[in-house]
Protein backbone atom coordinates (compact mmCIF):
# COMPACT_ATOMS: atom_id res chain seq x y z
CA UNK A 1 0.00 0.00 0.00
CA UNK A 2 2.72 2.43 1.05
CA UNK A 3 4.75 1.42 -2.00
CA UNK A 4 1.88 2.32 -4.31
CA UNK A 5 1.51 5.78 -2.72
CA UNK A 6 5.26 6.35 -3.05
CA UNK A 7 5.22 5.28 -6.70
CA UNK A 8 2.23 7.49 -7.54
CA UNK A 9 3.74 10.58 -5.86
CA UNK A 10 7.10 9.93 -7.50
CA UNK A 11 5.48 9.42 -10.88
CA UNK A 12 3.54 12.69 -10.56
CA UNK A 13 6.75 14.50 -9.62
CA UNK A 14 8.72 13.01 -12.51
CA UNK A 15 5.98 13.80 -15.01
CA UNK A 16 5.66 17.42 -13.90
CA UNK A 17 9.44 17.76 -13.99
CA UNK A 18 9.34 16.37 -17.53
CA UNK A 19 6.80 19.01 -18.57
CA UNK A 20 8.86 21.67 -16.80
CA UNK A 21 11.89 20.62 -18.83
CA UNK A 22 9.91 20.65 -22.06
CA UNK A 23 8.57 24.07 -21.12
CA UNK A 24 12.04 25.41 -20.40
CA UNK A 25 13.24 24.16 -23.76
CA UNK A 26 10.21 25.22 -25.84
CA UNK A 27 8.86 28.53 -24.55
CA UNK A 28 9.73 31.48 -26.75
CA UNK A 29 11.26 33.99 -24.33
CA UNK A 30 12.89 34.38 -20.95
CA UNK A 31 9.77 35.42 -19.04
CA UNK A 32 7.56 32.53 -20.15
CA UNK A 33 10.41 30.11 -19.48
CA UNK A 34 10.44 31.44 -15.94
CA UNK A 35 6.74 30.50 -15.71
CA UNK A 36 7.61 26.88 -16.40
CA UNK A 37 10.69 26.91 -14.18
CA UNK A 38 9.06 28.61 -11.22
CA UNK A 39 5.87 26.58 -11.01
CA UNK A 40 6.77 23.11 -12.17
CA UNK A 41 9.94 23.16 -10.12
CA UNK A 42 8.18 23.68 -6.78
CA UNK A 43 5.45 21.17 -7.45
CA UNK A 44 7.65 18.38 -8.80
CA UNK A 45 10.24 18.71 -6.03
CA UNK A 46 7.62 18.76 -3.29
CA UNK A 47 5.76 15.78 -4.78
CA UNK A 48 8.93 13.69 -5.00
CA UNK A 49 10.05 14.67 -1.51
CA UNK A 50 6.62 13.79 -0.10
CA UNK A 51 6.94 10.40 -1.77
CA UNK A 52 10.28 9.92 -0.02
CA UNK A 53 8.70 10.95 3.31
CA UNK A 54 5.90 8.41 2.91
CA UNK A 55 8.50 5.70 2.17
CA UNK A 56 9.89 6.17 5.69
CA UNK A 57 6.60 5.03 7.24
CA UNK A 58 7.56 1.45 6.37
CA UNK A 59 9.50 0.83 9.58
CA UNK A 60 8.73 3.60 12.06
CA UNK A 61 11.65 4.26 14.40
CA UNK A 62 13.17 7.36 15.96
CA UNK A 63 15.78 7.68 13.22
CA UNK A 64 13.20 7.18 10.50
CA UNK A 65 10.95 9.87 11.96
CA UNK A 66 13.88 12.29 12.25
CA UNK A 67 14.83 11.71 8.60
CA UNK A 68 11.20 12.13 7.52
CA UNK A 69 10.89 15.42 9.41
CA UNK A 70 14.17 16.62 7.88
CA UNK A 71 12.91 15.83 4.38
CA UNK A 72 9.73 17.74 5.25
CA UNK A 73 11.91 20.69 6.30
CA UNK A 74 13.69 20.55 2.94
CA UNK A 75 10.40 20.57 1.05
CA UNK A 76 9.16 23.47 3.19
CA UNK A 77 12.37 25.35 2.42
CA UNK A 78 12.02 24.69 -1.31
CA UNK A 79 8.40 25.82 -1.09
CA UNK A 80 9.53 29.14 0.43
CA UNK A 81 12.79 29.67 -1.44
CA UNK A 82 11.99 28.68 -5.00
CA UNK A 83 9.46 31.48 -5.68
CA UNK A 84 11.89 33.93 -4.09
CA UNK A 85 14.72 32.75 -6.34
CA UNK A 86 12.41 32.96 -9.37
CA UNK A 87 11.50 36.48 -8.33
CA UNK A 88 15.19 37.46 -7.99
CA UNK A 89 16.12 36.08 -11.42
CA UNK A 90 13.16 37.62 -13.25
CA UNK A 91 13.73 40.96 -11.53
CA UNK A 92 17.36 40.92 -12.68
CA UNK A 93 16.18 40.25 -16.22
CA UNK A 94 13.56 43.00 -16.07
CA UNK A 95 16.02 45.58 -14.75
CA UNK A 96 18.54 44.66 -17.44
CA UNK A 97 15.92 45.43 -20.07
CA UNK A 98 15.09 42.02 -21.51
CA UNK A 99 12.14 42.64 -23.85
CA UNK A 100 9.12 40.32 -23.42
CA UNK A 101 8.20 38.24 -26.45
CA UNK A 102 4.90 39.02 -28.12
CA UNK A 103 3.24 37.60 -31.20
CA UNK A 104 2.88 40.96 -32.96
CA UNK A 105 6.57 41.69 -32.71
CA UNK A 106 7.45 38.28 -34.07
CA UNK A 107 5.10 38.70 -37.04
CA UNK A 108 6.54 42.15 -37.76
CA UNK A 109 10.00 40.69 -37.62
CA UNK A 110 9.13 38.05 -40.19
CA UNK A 111 7.74 40.52 -42.73
CA UNK B 1 9.45 38.01 24.74
CA UNK B 2 10.51 37.64 21.12
CA UNK B 3 13.90 36.43 22.34
CA UNK B 4 12.21 33.58 24.19
CA UNK B 5 10.27 32.64 21.06
CA UNK B 6 13.42 32.64 18.91
CA UNK B 7 15.20 30.56 21.55
CA UNK B 8 12.43 27.96 21.44
CA UNK B 9 12.40 27.84 17.64
CA UNK B 10 16.19 27.60 17.42
CA UNK B 11 16.43 24.94 20.12
CA UNK B 12 13.78 22.71 18.55
CA UNK B 13 15.65 23.09 15.27
CA UNK B 14 18.88 22.06 17.01
CA UNK B 15 17.27 18.93 18.46
CA UNK B 16 15.83 18.04 15.08
CA UNK B 17 19.12 18.41 13.23
CA UNK B 18 21.42 16.80 15.78
CA UNK B 19 19.21 13.80 16.56
CA UNK B 20 21.16 13.12 19.77
CA UNK B 21 19.41 13.56 23.10
CA UNK B 22 22.21 13.06 25.66
CA UNK B 23 23.16 15.72 28.20
CA UNK B 24 26.29 16.93 26.42
CA UNK B 25 24.63 17.72 23.10
CA UNK B 26 21.58 19.26 24.77
CA UNK B 27 23.79 21.58 26.86
CA UNK B 28 25.69 22.66 23.76
CA UNK B 29 22.37 23.30 22.06
CA UNK B 30 21.03 25.40 24.91
CA UNK B 31 24.16 27.57 24.95
CA UNK B 32 24.37 28.15 21.21
CA UNK B 33 20.62 28.77 20.88
CA UNK B 34 20.80 31.29 23.74
CA UNK B 35 23.72 33.07 22.08
CA UNK B 36 22.05 33.26 18.68
CA UNK B 37 18.69 34.26 20.17
CA UNK B 38 20.36 37.01 22.19
CA UNK B 39 22.32 38.36 19.21
CA UNK B 40 19.87 38.14 16.34
CA UNK B 41 16.30 37.72 17.56
CA UNK B 42 15.34 40.74 15.45
CA UNK B 43 15.86 38.71 12.28
CA UNK B 44 13.22 36.14 13.14
CA UNK B 45 10.64 38.53 14.60
CA UNK B 46 11.04 41.65 12.57
CA UNK B 47 8.01 43.66 13.64
CA UNK B 48 8.39 43.96 17.42
CA UNK B 49 5.37 46.14 18.05
CA UNK B 50 2.93 43.41 17.14
CA UNK B 51 0.99 41.84 20.01
CA UNK B 52 1.15 38.12 20.72
CA UNK B 53 -2.53 37.49 20.07
CA UNK B 54 -2.18 39.16 16.68
CA UNK B 55 0.80 36.92 15.83
CA UNK B 56 -1.09 33.77 16.75
CA UNK B 57 -4.14 34.88 14.80
CA UNK B 58 -2.02 35.53 11.71
CA UNK B 59 -0.30 32.17 12.04
CA UNK B 60 -3.60 30.33 12.46
CA UNK B 61 -5.21 32.05 9.49
CA UNK B 62 -2.10 31.59 7.37
CA UNK B 63 -2.24 27.83 7.97
CA UNK B 64 -5.92 27.92 6.99
CA UNK B 65 -4.84 29.73 3.79
CA UNK B 66 -2.35 27.02 2.79
CA UNK B 67 -4.78 24.36 1.40
CA UNK B 68 -6.19 26.89 -1.06
CA UNK B 69 -2.64 27.78 -2.13
CA UNK B 70 -1.85 24.08 -2.59
CA UNK B 71 -4.85 23.68 -4.86
CA UNK B 72 -3.67 26.67 -6.91
CA UNK B 73 -0.16 25.19 -7.22
CA UNK B 74 -1.59 21.93 -8.59
CA UNK B 75 -3.76 23.90 -11.04
CA UNK B 76 -0.80 26.00 -12.19
CA UNK B 77 1.35 22.92 -12.75
CA UNK B 78 -1.44 21.37 -14.83
CA UNK B 79 -1.69 24.61 -16.80
CA UNK B 80 2.07 24.77 -17.44
CA UNK B 81 2.03 21.09 -18.45
CA UNK B 82 -0.82 21.73 -20.89
CA UNK B 83 0.97 24.73 -22.42
CA UNK B 84 4.37 23.07 -22.63
CA UNK B 85 3.09 19.92 -24.31
CA UNK B 86 0.67 21.70 -26.66
CA UNK B 87 1.97 21.47 -30.24
CA UNK B 88 0.87 25.01 -31.20
CA UNK B 89 1.83 26.65 -27.92
CA UNK B 90 2.82 29.99 -29.43
CA UNK B 91 -0.73 30.66 -30.59
CA UNK B 92 -2.12 30.10 -27.11
CA UNK B 93 -0.01 32.52 -25.13
CA UNK B 94 -0.09 36.28 -25.28
CA UNK B 95 2.41 37.55 -22.70
CA UNK B 96 1.92 40.94 -21.17
CA UNK B 97 3.34 43.02 -18.34
CA UNK B 98 0.90 44.81 -16.07
CA UNK B 99 1.03 47.00 -12.95
CA UNK B 100 -1.36 47.35 -10.05
CA UNK B 101 -1.44 48.63 -6.50
CA UNK B 102 -2.36 46.33 -3.63
CA UNK B 103 -4.34 47.15 -0.50
CA UNK B 104 -2.20 44.89 1.69
CA UNK B 105 -0.13 47.14 3.93
CA UNK B 106 2.04 44.88 6.09
CA UNK B 107 5.43 43.86 4.70
CA UNK B 108 5.09 40.15 5.38
CA UNK B 109 1.67 40.21 3.74
CA UNK B 110 3.16 41.73 0.59
CA UNK B 111 5.91 39.11 0.52
CA UNK B 112 3.37 36.29 0.83
CA UNK B 113 1.24 37.94 -1.83
CA UNK B 114 4.17 38.18 -4.26
CA UNK B 115 5.09 34.53 -3.72
CA UNK B 116 1.45 33.46 -4.10
CA UNK B 117 1.17 35.33 -7.40
CA UNK B 118 4.22 33.45 -8.62
CA UNK B 119 2.69 30.12 -7.63
CA UNK B 120 -0.77 30.63 -9.14
CA UNK B 121 -1.48 29.78 -12.80
CA UNK B 122 -0.36 32.09 -15.55
CA UNK B 123 1.11 34.94 -13.51
CA UNK B 124 4.55 35.73 -12.09
CA UNK B 125 5.75 38.66 -10.00
CA UNK B 126 8.56 40.72 -11.50
CA UNK B 127 8.92 43.53 -8.97
CA UNK B 128 7.30 44.85 -5.85
CA UNK B 129 7.96 48.36 -4.62
CA UNK B 130 5.96 49.90 -1.79
CA UNK B 131 2.72 48.11 -2.58
CA UNK B 132 2.99 48.48 -6.37
CA UNK B 133 3.35 45.19 -8.20
CA UNK B 134 4.70 44.56 -11.70
CA UNK B 135 3.34 41.23 -12.92
CA UNK B 136 4.05 39.22 -16.05
CA UNK B 137 1.01 37.27 -17.23
CA UNK B 138 0.89 34.60 -19.92
CA UNK B 139 -2.60 35.47 -21.03
CA UNK B 140 -5.12 38.31 -20.94
CA UNK B 141 -7.49 36.14 -18.94
CA UNK B 142 -5.00 35.72 -16.10
CA UNK B 143 -3.99 39.37 -16.22
CA UNK B 144 -7.60 40.40 -15.65
CA UNK B 145 -7.90 37.96 -12.75
CA UNK B 146 -5.51 39.99 -10.59
CA UNK B 147 -5.62 41.09 -7.83
CA UNK B 148 -8.96 39.35 -7.30
CA UNK B 149 -9.68 36.51 -4.94
CA UNK B 150 -6.17 36.03 -3.59
CA UNK B 151 -5.92 39.60 -2.30
CA UNK B 152 -9.25 39.20 -0.49
CA UNK B 153 -8.01 36.02 1.19
CA UNK B 154 -4.69 37.58 2.18
CA UNK B 155 -6.43 40.68 3.54
CA UNK B 156 -8.35 38.36 5.79
CA UNK B 157 -5.05 36.84 6.97
CA UNK B 158 -2.79 39.86 7.38
CA UNK B 159 -5.07 42.87 7.27
CA UNK B 160 -6.66 44.70 10.17
CA UNK B 161 -10.13 43.58 11.17
CA UNK B 162 -11.95 46.68 9.96
CA UNK B 163 -10.05 46.66 6.67
CA UNK B 164 -11.07 43.09 5.94
CA UNK B 165 -14.70 43.80 6.64
CA UNK B 166 -14.85 47.06 4.72
CA UNK C 1 11.56 -0.91 -4.22
CA UNK C 2 15.28 -0.24 -4.68
CA UNK C 3 14.91 -0.89 -8.40
CA UNK C 4 12.14 1.66 -8.56
CA UNK C 5 14.37 4.28 -6.93
CA UNK C 6 17.22 3.45 -9.33
CA UNK C 7 14.94 3.89 -12.34
CA UNK C 8 13.47 7.08 -10.89
CA UNK C 9 16.92 8.51 -10.23
CA UNK C 10 18.10 7.72 -13.75
CA UNK C 11 15.00 9.35 -15.28
CA UNK C 12 15.57 12.39 -13.06
CA UNK C 13 19.20 12.52 -14.23
CA UNK C 14 18.22 12.35 -17.91
CA UNK C 15 15.70 15.18 -17.43
CA UNK C 16 18.38 17.23 -15.66
CA UNK C 17 20.65 16.69 -18.67
CA UNK C 18 17.86 18.01 -20.91
CA UNK C 19 17.63 21.10 -18.71
CA UNK C 20 21.39 21.45 -19.00
CA UNK C 21 20.87 21.91 -22.75
CA UNK C 22 19.10 25.21 -22.00
CA UNK C 23 21.98 26.19 -19.72
CA UNK C 24 24.41 25.58 -22.59
CA UNK C 25 22.59 27.30 -25.46
CA UNK C 26 21.52 30.31 -23.39
CA UNK C 27 20.87 32.72 -25.13
CA UNK C 28 21.25 35.15 -22.20
CA UNK C 29 23.08 34.77 -18.92
CA UNK C 30 19.89 34.71 -16.84
CA UNK C 31 18.48 31.88 -18.96
CA UNK C 32 21.48 29.84 -17.91
CA UNK C 33 21.03 30.92 -14.31
CA UNK C 34 17.41 29.77 -14.37
CA UNK C 35 18.33 26.35 -15.76
CA UNK C 36 21.09 25.97 -13.16
CA UNK C 37 18.63 26.86 -10.40
CA UNK C 38 16.20 24.16 -11.55
CA UNK C 39 19.01 21.61 -11.76
CA UNK C 40 20.14 22.53 -8.25
CA UNK C 41 16.67 22.02 -6.80
CA UNK C 42 16.45 18.61 -8.41
CA UNK C 43 19.94 17.70 -7.16
CA UNK C 44 18.52 17.98 -3.64
CA UNK C 45 15.97 15.27 -4.48
CA UNK C 46 18.62 13.18 -6.22
CA UNK C 47 20.90 13.32 -3.16
CA UNK C 48 18.16 11.87 -0.95
CA UNK C 49 17.53 9.10 -3.50
CA UNK C 50 21.26 8.29 -3.50
CA UNK C 51 21.13 8.15 0.30
CA UNK C 52 18.23 5.67 0.12
CA UNK C 53 20.12 3.43 -2.28
CA UNK C 54 23.20 3.41 -0.03
CA UNK C 55 21.04 2.86 3.12
CA UNK C 56 22.61 5.95 4.62
CA UNK C 57 19.78 8.48 4.46
CA UNK C 58 20.47 10.11 7.83
CA UNK C 59 23.77 11.48 6.52
CA UNK C 60 22.71 12.32 2.97
CA UNK C 61 19.64 14.22 4.14
CA UNK C 62 21.90 16.71 5.94
CA UNK C 63 23.97 17.12 2.78
CA UNK C 64 20.76 17.67 0.80
CA UNK C 65 19.58 20.32 3.27
CA UNK C 66 22.90 22.17 3.05
CA UNK C 67 22.82 21.86 -0.74
CA UNK C 68 19.33 23.38 -0.90
CA UNK C 69 20.43 26.34 1.23
CA UNK C 70 23.59 26.83 -0.82
CA UNK C 71 21.70 26.63 -4.11
CA UNK C 72 19.31 29.35 -2.96
CA UNK C 73 22.18 31.62 -1.88
CA UNK C 74 24.02 31.09 -5.19
CA UNK C 75 20.90 32.00 -7.17
CA UNK C 76 20.23 35.13 -5.12
CA UNK C 77 23.87 36.29 -5.30
CA UNK C 78 24.22 35.70 -9.04
CA UNK C 79 20.95 37.42 -9.90
CA UNK C 80 22.03 40.36 -7.72
CA UNK C 81 25.21 40.48 -9.77
CA UNK C 82 23.32 40.59 -13.07
CA UNK C 83 20.89 43.25 -11.84
CA UNK C 84 21.16 46.32 -14.14
CA UNK C 85 23.61 44.49 -16.39
CA UNK C 86 22.85 46.11 -19.71
CA UNK C 87 24.33 43.42 -21.91
CA UNK C 88 23.20 39.93 -21.00
CA UNK C 89 23.73 38.11 -24.28
CA UNK C 90 27.12 36.40 -24.66
CA UNK C 91 28.15 38.44 -27.71
CA UNK C 92 27.98 41.55 -25.60
CA UNK C 93 30.63 40.77 -23.04
CA UNK C 94 33.75 42.66 -23.93
CA UNK C 95 33.02 43.04 -27.62
CA UNK C 96 30.49 45.81 -27.09
CA UNK C 97 33.01 48.45 -26.09
CA UNK C 98 35.12 47.91 -29.17
CA UNK C 99 32.21 47.98 -31.60
CA UNK C 100 30.41 50.91 -29.99
CA UNK C 101 31.67 53.44 -32.50
CA UNK C 102 31.54 51.11 -35.48
CA UNK C 103 27.83 50.38 -35.02
CA UNK C 104 26.86 54.00 -35.72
Amino acid sequence: MIDIIVMVLFGIGLFSFFSTTVGILRFPDFYSRMHAAGKGDVFSSVAMLLGLVVYHFHHPSLDGVLVAVKILMISLFIFLASPTATHAIISAGFNSGVVPWSRQKQEEGQQ
Amino acid sequence: MHKLYSFLVLFSFWMLLSGKFDAFHLTLGVFSSLLVAFLSADLLFHDRGKSDSRRWRELRRFIAYLPWLGKEIVLSTVHVTYLALHPRMRELIEPQVMRFKTRITSEIGQVVFANSITLTPGTITIQEEGGEFIVHALNRKFADGLPGEMEERLLRVFGDEEQANG
Amino acid sequence: MDNFFIVGGVVLLVLMLLTLYRAIIGPTAIDRLMAVNVIGTKTTVLLIIIGMLFNWVDMFVDIALAYALLNFIVTIATSRYFQHHKNLSPIGFGIRHRKEGARK
